[in-house]
């Protein structure tokens, strides 16, 4: 499954790496993220775009899996 | 569900308690501003010398230690920092430049349309013109790179500060200036206007309410959630203002706001687009700055520089209207942003 690192990146950025990357790979991808800020923002993306999340936390970080 | 519940809750009680800041002191349609607030006490510490505009705002300080203490709460409190923060300093100034052409940062531009003043529409359409614009660059890879984790005490220094800010204006030393007249002479007393600060900061933080968000993520994602917190305050606002009979409608004569269409529209389209390469509007800067974003502080920075520079350098509008000066500077503005986007965009970056 495609990863993509969204670390450091303020906000829309998270979500528009999401978006293009799903593009690419509508089947579903990891994301990861390092703010709950982010993590809602992707997450609500997601949930919008018929995606199902689920997340699981790392250290500072969460990687949050979308899969259609 | 809960959660658009919970922003319009939060849009409902910012245009609210907006009200009842003008209802106790603040300047009409002026229970929040942002950029007016950071204008006023850049003038309090004596930065430029418009004697009119002249205070510490506690509204302000209590923004950043509502954010900052329900940050902490929440452990959602980082330090960090080093994203462009020169450029967000630059955009910042930027900002404040067209924030002082229209008169008000997006938070006002509602508030003011919620007073009934009918200008305060031809503000919304600049600013969702430049937020389009803004989203342009976005599309074509916008980015103003990383930031990195910080030490905490780099977090903590800008709350410190505000505490301090807080301090000077309890004990009103000579060096600080105060209006005797004018908008910097109208306020609520001061606990009042911290508490209402500490409340809406804390609000702020935890729905994550930002102006310029609410049309970009509507635009970029479909996504109307901070949006509906957005046209919340314009609703409460109207509401609350009819209650008090303080609405009233028509583009002429409206509280600290002129009636210049081209410069309302021009000034709060450099708002909107500098905001959305910020990465959120100036209540959203200022929250952010608070939860430990130094970039954002940098960028609150900058507009409290951007003040002193309107007023130092006459850029600023005034109830009679905008100056050939402040025309100049929006003029430049534009220049200096469309350079900024270009440069930060991803095609560019490739060709490098």
């Amino acid at each position: 499954m495609k990863k993509i690192d969204t670390c450091g990146m303020s906000c829309p950025q998270p979500v528009l790496m999401t978006k293009k990357a799903l593009e690419e790979n509508p089947e579903g991808i990891d994301i990861i993220v390092d703010n709950k800020t982010a993590k809602g923002n992707v997450e609500r993306f997601l949930n919008n775009s018929g995606y199902k999340t689920e997340f699981s936390e790392n250290d500072d970080t969460f990687i949050i899996s979308a899969r259609k | 569900m809960k959660e658009k519940r919970t922003i319009i809750i939060t849009g409902g009680l910012i245009g609210i308690i907006s009200v009842l800041l003008v209802y106790l002191g603040n300047p009409a349609n002026m229970g929040f501003c942002i950029a007016c607030f950071l204008r006023d006490i850049a003038g309090g510490i004596g930065l430029h010398r418009a004697g009119v505009v002249q205070y510490i705002r506690p509204e302000i300080i209590g923004l950043v230690l509502g954010a900052f203490i329900l940050a902490s709460k929440n452990k959602e409190f980082e330090s960090r920092g080093g994203s462009s923060p020169f450029t967000r300093f630059i955009l910042s100034i930027i900002v404040m430049i067209g924030a002082l052409m229209f008169l008000g940062c997006p938070l006002r531009m509602i508030l003011r349309l919620g007073g009934g003043d009918l200008s305060a529409l031809i503000g919304i359409a600049g600013f969702v013109v430049g937020i389009l614009v803004g989203v342009y660059f976005l599309n074509k890879g916008f980015n103003l790179k990383r930031n990195y984790k910080m030490s905490k005490f780099e977090g903590y220094l800008f709350p410190i500060l505000n505490t301090g800010l807080f301090i000077l204006l309890l004990m009103s030393p000579v060096f600080i200036f105060f209006s005797e007249k004018g908008p910097g002479a109208a306020h609520a007393s001061i606990w009042i206007s911290l508490a209402a600060g500490l409340v809406v900061g804390a609000l702020s933080q935890k729905t994550r309410l930002c102006m310029v968000g609410g049309t970009r993520d509507m635009i970029l994602f479909k996504d109307n959630y901070l949006l509906l917190g957005f046209l919340s305050i314009i609703v409460f606002s109207f509401i609350a203002n009819l209650s008090f009979g303080f609405f009233n409608l028509g583009f002429e004569s409206q509280p600290i706001a002129h009636s210049d269409g081209l410069w309302n529209f021009l000034g709060m389209f450099l708002v909107g687009w500098a905001s959305v390469l910020l990465g959120g509007c100036p209540l959203r800067q200022l929250i952010l700055s608070g939860e430990g974003n130094t970039d954002s502080v940098i960028s609150v920075i900058g507009l409290i520089v951007g003040a002193a520079i309107c007023h130092n350098f006459g850029l600023a509008a005034s109830p009679s209207g905008p100056t050939i000066n402040g025309q100049i500077a929006v003029g430049i503005s534009i220049i200096i942003t469309l350079i900024i986007s270009s440069v930060n965009s991803e095609m560019k970056i490739r060709r490098e």
